[in-house]
């Protein structure tokens, strides 16, 4: 149904390449997510994918048929736009028939196709309504509601929840989550968000300069990280890096260690807490230590650290090492 | 920005433009009205008096007034579709980008800033001429007869010429709201699979509704106007081919120096304007509201 290859698939924008060359596959049904710093490629990737660019070089498959130079209408794909792209003239329930309409499919089938969706997703008492009368969350239900109408091969998000308040965002998350788990259509979403990653996603694929870190399941990324820019992108808030010393005790050029893996107390290390950020749940604390830099720390419930208190600090998980290429050991 | 206070403030600071502007509307309309009843005819200044509507009267039984009428809303209507429908094409076309699109918007926008009596001269001598004109020379490149532009088709030349001047504001104000049309709309028309033609027709056609508005409101405005460029080819003729009401008012008012029935062609003026703007407000106002 929706497994997507990519094959040597490159880009450049006149002088510059953008994507030097991505192999990737995409098996069907899989929620994968793109996630990387913004300028990474990653938009121009699904939108390579979509086919709205033409790629330099390579081949995009899409259920084994070449798709490289199909125009974005015959890929069978659907795709919610970062500014969900409604059109402002057309009612909502215009709207998600539009790409039915385009299809020439009769009018009994628009509407009760329409009318499924609408049902899907709570709209079916805005149909008559225009996006301009809605409000942020009910457009973007508008947006994928346009999208799974036309029954696609896959789902492509562009950064879809970023337009959205931080309440609405979760809310989203989880519609959209479960929206894949009933339909088991092939997904792509692309966030620089690295918690929508986490939360969402069967397989993450983190981008830097147009190329891939690494591609694997949340956790494996969590636990494994293949590269500096990995563990250092994934988990919030971001891994502890020790070089020096520190590092050479455990043999590697540089070590990291989450701030959830370090616990408050006894330990070897020493340091003024500087920054400290009391959540009720958690406690963040940033720790000037000695001889090392400064550490962030996510200790777990109420910790009575102020700004300017020594603390002790010890290492509670695990240590990840890497060498001097920024590859884990 | 809105207490009791602001707002009269407010108020009281526009008072004396619209004053300002209601007196410079109300006086001449006035005087208009006034003389418009009265028989004054500069070639017998002593003769005087009230002749109730026998200057309007005259007006429509005039066999001239109807076809001055016709010609007026017929320049009105043809330059409109002309300008909108080619200021649509024209604009499309110079969005796409080019080399030179700097110097091609130039190029485009430039008979808007040739005055009216220059380029209707410039058509009837340079394009419209039998014998010196590039379209008689054309004509008779292909060994045909040249044809008699001003004389044969006087009023398709006017609606001609006067197109050619509005056709760049039309271009102009439909190409800005060619520009604000967010291009991940055309991307999403496009994954819906819409063609080229379809996402005209549904998506920039009905960007461009506002716009298009606009560019009839305004233009409407100034076209029920035109006179130079009738004045300077046509001379409303022959006979009264070209005559539209401005021309014909002006010939009552100038020629015949009868200034009772140029009030009266006048006021009728003023009510045709009311009426066309009635129905295009009708019609199309609503599009203004967001």
């Amino acid at each position: 149904m929706g497994k997507i290859q990519l094959t040597k698939v490159r880009k450049a924008f006149g002088e510059v390449d953008v994507i030097p060359g991505i192999d990737l596959t995409i098996e069907d049904g899989e929620f994968v997510v793109f996630v990387g710093p913004s300028g990474c490629g990653k938009s121009t990737l699904l939108r390579l994918i979509a086919g709205l660019e033409d790629t330099t070089s390579g081949t995009i498959e899409i259920d084994g048929k070449d798709a490289t130079n199909l125009p974005p209408a015959k890929r069978g794909l659907a795709m919610v736009f970062q500014s969900y792209a409604l059109y402002p003239h057309m009612t909502v329930r215009k709207n998600i028939a539009f790409p039915l309409k385009m299809a020439g499919m009769d009018r009994a089938e628009q509407d009760r196709r329409v009318e499924r969706a609408a049902k899907v997703l709570n709209l079916t008492n805005y149909l008559d309504r225009r996006p301009g009368q809605l409000s942020g969350g009910q457009r973007q239900r508008v947006a994928i509601g346009r999208a799974i109408v036309r029954e696609p091969a896959a789902f492509l998000f562009d950064e879809p929840l970023s337009n959205l308040d931080a309440a609405l965002r979760v809310g989203m998350r989880q519609e959209i989550s479960e929206l894949h788990q009933s339909l088991k259509t092939t997904m792509i979403y692309v966030t620089h968000d690295q918690v929508e990653a986490m939360t969402m996603a069967d397989k993450i694929v983190v981008l830097n300069a147009g190329r891939i870190e690494q591609v694997g399941a949340p956790l494996e990324l969590y636990n494994h990280p293949r590269n500096l820019f990995v563990a250092g992108f994934i988990g919030s808030p971001k891994m502890n890096f020790i070089e020096g010393a520190e590092a050479a005790k455990h043999d590697a050029h540089t070590i990291g260690i989450r701030p959830e893996h370090i616990a408050v107390g006894d330990g070897p290390w020493e340091g003024v807490v500087g920054l400290s950020e009391h959540l009720g749940s958690d406690s963040f604390l940033k720790v000037a230590v000695e001889g090392i830099g400064t550490l962030t720390v996510r200790a777990p419930g109420e910790v009575a650290a102020r700004h300017g208190d020594r603390i002790r600090l010890a290492p509670a998980g695990k240590i990840h090492r890497f060498d001097t290429n920024g590859l884990a050991i | 920005m809105s207490t009791q206070s602001s707002r009269f403030a407010a108020r009281l600071m526009v008072a004396p433009s619209v004053a300002l502007l209601l007196i410079w509307m109300i006086v001449p309309l006035a005087m208009t009205l006034y003389y418009s009843f009265r028989l004054y005819r500069l070639l017998s200044p002593d003769r005087t008096g009230w002749v109730g509507f026998n200057n309007y009267l005259w007006f429509f039984n005039s066999p001239d007034f109807w076809l001055a009428l016709f010609n007026t809303l017929a320049l009105v209507g043809g330059v409109l579709v002309i300008t909108v429908t080619l200021g649509i094409l024209i604009a499309l076309l110079i969005d796409q980008p080019v080399k030179g699109q700097g110097f091609l918007r130039i190029l485009v926008i430039a008979p808007f800033f040739v005055m009216p009596p220059v380029a209707a001269s410039i058509w009837e001598n340079l394009f419209m001429h039998p014998q010196n004109g590039l379209f008689s020379a054309v004509a008779r490149g292909f060994g045909a007869q040249p044809i008699l532009f001003l004389e044969q088709y006087p009023m398709w030349s006017v609606i001609g010429i006067v197109s050619w001047e509005w056709l760049p504001f039309a271009t102009l104000i439909l190409l800005t709201a060619l520009q604000s049309l967010s291009s991940e709309q055309l991307e999403a028309a496009e994954m819906d699979g819409a063609g080229a033609f379809a996402r005209f027709r549904y998506i920039i056609l009905p960007h461009l509704t506002r716009a298009i508005t606009v560019v009839i409101l305004i233009q409407t405005i100034f076209l029920l106007g035109i006179f130079g460029e009738i004045f300077t080819t046509t001379q409303g003729g022959p006979g009264s081919a070209s005559t539209t009401l401005p021309y014909m008012i002006f010939k009552q008012a100038i020629a015949a120096k009868d200034i009772g029935r140029a009030a009266a062609g006048g006021i009728i003026a003023v009510i045709l304007a009311n009426i066309v703007a009635y129905f295009l407000m009708r019609g199309l106002g609503r599009n203004l509201n967001s």
